[in-house]
């Protein structure tokens, strides 16, 4: 894998796009992508994520704001003279050319010579596994075959960077996770640039060198998978990345990175995040897969008293439902083994968690 | 006995063959309005004008008696007495059934003035005794008018006796077949020049409906859909005015002291008004407008399925719009161009109104030229074989078409 720059190479700043004069779908959209990066906006349907990367590609117009690639705005570069990639999400491959001419028709319109093509468009047909389809036409080809030559044309004029919409989303599961796969692997092969839109955050958290977490046309929180997941910034990201359990209280300390919440079922400390203040109402996130059923060996620092609701049986794992005095639901996943508890209806339990492992949000 | 498959019985068999006939049954009940359609309105009248075309036993039916007598003519000199004769007695026949008319006109078609030889010569030997016919018949004749003492009188009596001929072809196409037999050019060259004329006043029309046709349908197919829905509200409003009305409409226009001539009148463009109606040029311009939606519809029903994604896709890969809309977006909306092409193309080659209102005589297409055989001049045999040939003018276009661009080339939606 080529090696991250250290200075930006693609920088959005401030971007905002309207269709309507009237709203704004993108609200000033901030991010510095450096060289070789795999970044991913991840954000619910009709949050804007398509909008940020058609501003990119040239085929919306920039509000307000301004884009730049290597330092220079783009804002006003034909979407042609951009040298950008792109996959659609219907792959857009022209029906009426065989898959070898789909792969030369960048090259062509770049005027290379007809052997270079030749020898370029075999090159790239190896490296997507469809060395023996050159003769077909796409719609003689699997989605995920589709899919590939997509993947294979958007690379092959080696653009310094390719945007993705969803790409995968027309894939069933099995052939999603090997196209995951297989776009993490020529990415760190090629060691080019990649913006790449999902709704699907499993999708975002194994392929993403960083992901920007999307709503409502603001980026919530950029970071790392590990870091979005660990340490989201706010409750949006909290509950949008991964499960999330949220017990309400109140803010009675702060001290230091921690702070002491007064809950309903007894009092707990939690991770600080922003924007909290002493006597505040606030929320304490915790994952499902942190929490723990009392007696336990494992290690712990807060205990919430709860009622047993129901359980549902998954497979590998089981998934306990709590309810809090004031009606809040909690889940804890327990692997399913034999220290897996039987509870009878509306028993009391304890539930038991580190408190490394909770973050306590302003209420919103 | 049929093989049954292991597990089924008799009894079943016979139930899946019954459901079998059943789907039949009903899927003939369905298409049986479209079959009996194209069997009544579309192969009997088609074949019969095919037939016609070649057939025609008028003057055959009216003296079979002298055409055998005729048989063995050589052609040279004025046939036998005998034949002469037998001619007189038929024409003392058909004066007193009066059918000499008809005979008059087939004849005339053969020999052009031959229509009032005939007519008075069966004057003449309507009264005259038929022992009398019988002896001198042949002098009568000949005192009656002298043009039956000429051959190529009898050329033309014995063409025109043929119930089978080809002749209705070679006039169709400006030839015929002279004294001698051989095929040579007709005096006058009018059909030639007309399907030449009708082909390319049809290419006019195609080639101006795809220039108007493509831009609004690559517009509407990628406007919003209520944006959409609203010009195609307007592609469609000629189909809901009736065409005489939209005709009538051009004629208004264009006329001497019409809206447009008045206009280039009063801003000074022309000091005196122009010829506008009664022209090629007003013929192709009504046709124009009123076969435009019969471009638009196919185009935009491809159009609307092709995604903007393919054209951006394009252009990401660094093609100019222009090129892309070549290489891409053209290719892929090629059926409905097709479609709309070939539908504009064969409706106005065979087109009959517009041109007879707004045409004059310059503006006629083939169509008319059919319609006045078959209403004025009474010559159903012609106008046949002009159709059949325009038919299979079509036909051959078709295919030529089939052969460069493939009709599963050819979209409506
Ligand atoms: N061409 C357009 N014209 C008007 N509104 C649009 C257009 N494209 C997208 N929008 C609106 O902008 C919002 C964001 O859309 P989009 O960027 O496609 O979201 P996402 O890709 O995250 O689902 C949506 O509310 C959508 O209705
Ligand atoms: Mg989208």
């Amino acid at each position: 894998m080529k090696d991250l720059g250290s200075e930006t190479f693609l920088r959005f700043d401030d971007v905002k796009k309207s269709y309507d004069q009237k709203n704004l779908v993108v609200k000033g959209f901030n991010m510095d992508v450096r060289d070789g990066e795999f970044i991913t906006l991840l954000g619910p349907s009709g949050s804007g994520k398509t909008t940020v990367l058609m501003m990119l590609a040239g085929f919306e117009s920039v509000t307000s704001g301004d884009i730049a690639i290597a330092g220079k705005s783009i804002n006003r570069t034909a979407p042609y003279k951009r040298n950008i990639g792109m996959v659609f999400q219907n792959y857009a491959l022209f029906p009426h050319m065989t898959v070898a001419e789909n792969l030369a028709y960048p090259l062509t319109v770049r005027k290379m010579p007809k052997a270079q093509i030749k020898d370029r468009v075999a090159e790239y047909l190896k490296l997507v596994e469809l060395s023996d389809f050159g003769d077909r036409r796409p719609g003689q080809l699997s989605g995920g075959q589709r899919q590939r030559v997509a993947l294979a044309r958007a690379m092959i004029f080696e653009p310094t960077l390719i945007l993705m919409d969803e790409p995968l989303g027309a894939l069933d599961k099995n052939l999603r996770e090997q196209m995951q796969f297989e776009i993490t692997r020529l990415h760190k092969q090629l060691g080019f640039t990649v913006i790449y839109v999902t709704h699907d955050q499993t999708e975002a958290l194994s392929m993403s060198s960083r992901i920007a977490v999307f709503n409502d046309g603001v980026v919530q929180q950029c970071a790392p998978p590990a870091e979005l997941y660990e340490r989201p910034s706010n409750a949006f990201v909290a509950g949008f990345i991964g499960e999330n359990n949220f017990v309400p209280g109140k803010v009675t300390a702060i001290q230091g990175n921690t702070v002491q919440v007064q809950t309903d079922g007894g009092t707990v400390v939690a991770q600080l995040a922003e924007g909290l203040s002493e006597g505040g109402p606030c929320q304490v996130s915790i994952r499902p897969e942190k929490l723990f059923i009392h007696p336990t060996t494992h290690a712990y620092d807060n205990a919430l008293t709860v009622r047993f609701n129901t359980r549902i049986y998954v497979g590998d794992f089981i998934r306990y439902y709590f309810k809090l005095p004031d009606g809040t639901d909690i889940i804890v996943k327990v692997l399913n083994d034999l220290s897996a508890p039987e509870f009878d209806d509306g028993a009391e339990a304890q539930l038991l968690w580190l408190a490394s492992d909770c973050i306590a949000f302003p209420a919103g | 006995m049929t093989d049954i498959a292991p597990g089924l019985i008799p009894a079943d068999a016979r139930n899946a063959a019954r459901e079998v006939r059943k789907r039949k049954l009903q899927a003939f009940l369905f298409v049986t309005p479209l079959l009996v359609f194209v069997i009544f309105a579309f192969v009997a009248p088609i074949t019969t004008m095919l037939y016609r075309s070649i057939h025609n036993p008028t003057v055959a039916n009216l003296i079979p008696d002298t055409l055998v007598a005729l048989g063995d003519w050589s052609g040279e000199e004025i046939p036998d007495d005998t034949v002469l004769i037998q001619f007189a007695a038929d024409m003392k026949r058909m004066a007193n059934d009066r059918t000499s008319g008809q005979l008059a006109d087939e004849i005339n078609r053969a020999l052009p003035g031959m229509s009032s030889v005939v007519k008075s010569t069966a004057r003449s030997l309507r009264r005259v005794d038929d022992t009398e016919i019988a002896t001198n018949g042949a002098a009568l004749l000949i005192e009656a008018n002298d043009r039956w003492a000429d051959p190529a009188t009898w050329s033309a009596v014995k063409a025109a006796g043929q119930a089978y001929s080809t002749s209705y072809y070679l006039t169709s196409v400006d030839l015929e077949r002279g004294p001698d037999g051989n095929i040579v050019q007709r005096d006058t060259q009018i059909y030639v020049k007309l399907y030449t004329k009708t082909l390319r006043m049809a290419l006019i029309i195609t080639v101006l409906t795809i220039l108007l046709g493509y831009p609004l349908a690559f517009y509407m197919a990628h406007a919003s859909d209520s944006m959409a829905n609203f010009l195609m509200v307007f592609v469609l409003l000629p189909f809901w005015t009736s065409l005489l009305v939209r005709t009538t409409a051009w004629i208004a226009l264009l006329q001497t002291n019409g809206v447009v001539n008045s206009t280039l009148l009063a801003i000074g463009i022309t000091d005196q008004p122009l010829e506008l109606l009664y022209t090629q040029f007003s013929t192709i311009l009504a046709m124009t407008h009123i076969l435009l939606p019969f471009m638009v519809l196919p185009l935009y029903a491809v159009m609307r399925g092709i995604d903007q994604s393919y054209m951006r896709a394009a252009m990401s890969m660094g093609s100019k719009p222009l090129g892309a809309w070549y290489k891409i977006y053209l290719p892929m909306s090629l059926p409905g161009l097709s479609a709309g092409a070939l539908l504009v193309f064969i409706i106005s080659v065979g087109y009959y109104i517009t041109p007879a209102l707004v045409g004059g005589t310059d503006g006629q297409m083939i169509s008319n030229i059919i319609a006045f055989h078959m209403q004025q001049s009474n010559n159903w045999e012609l106008a046949a074989a002009l159709g059949s040939l325009l038919l299979v003018l079509i036909l051959v276009l078709y295919w030529l078409f089939d052969r460069f661009v493939g009709t599963d080339n050819i979209k409506l939606g």
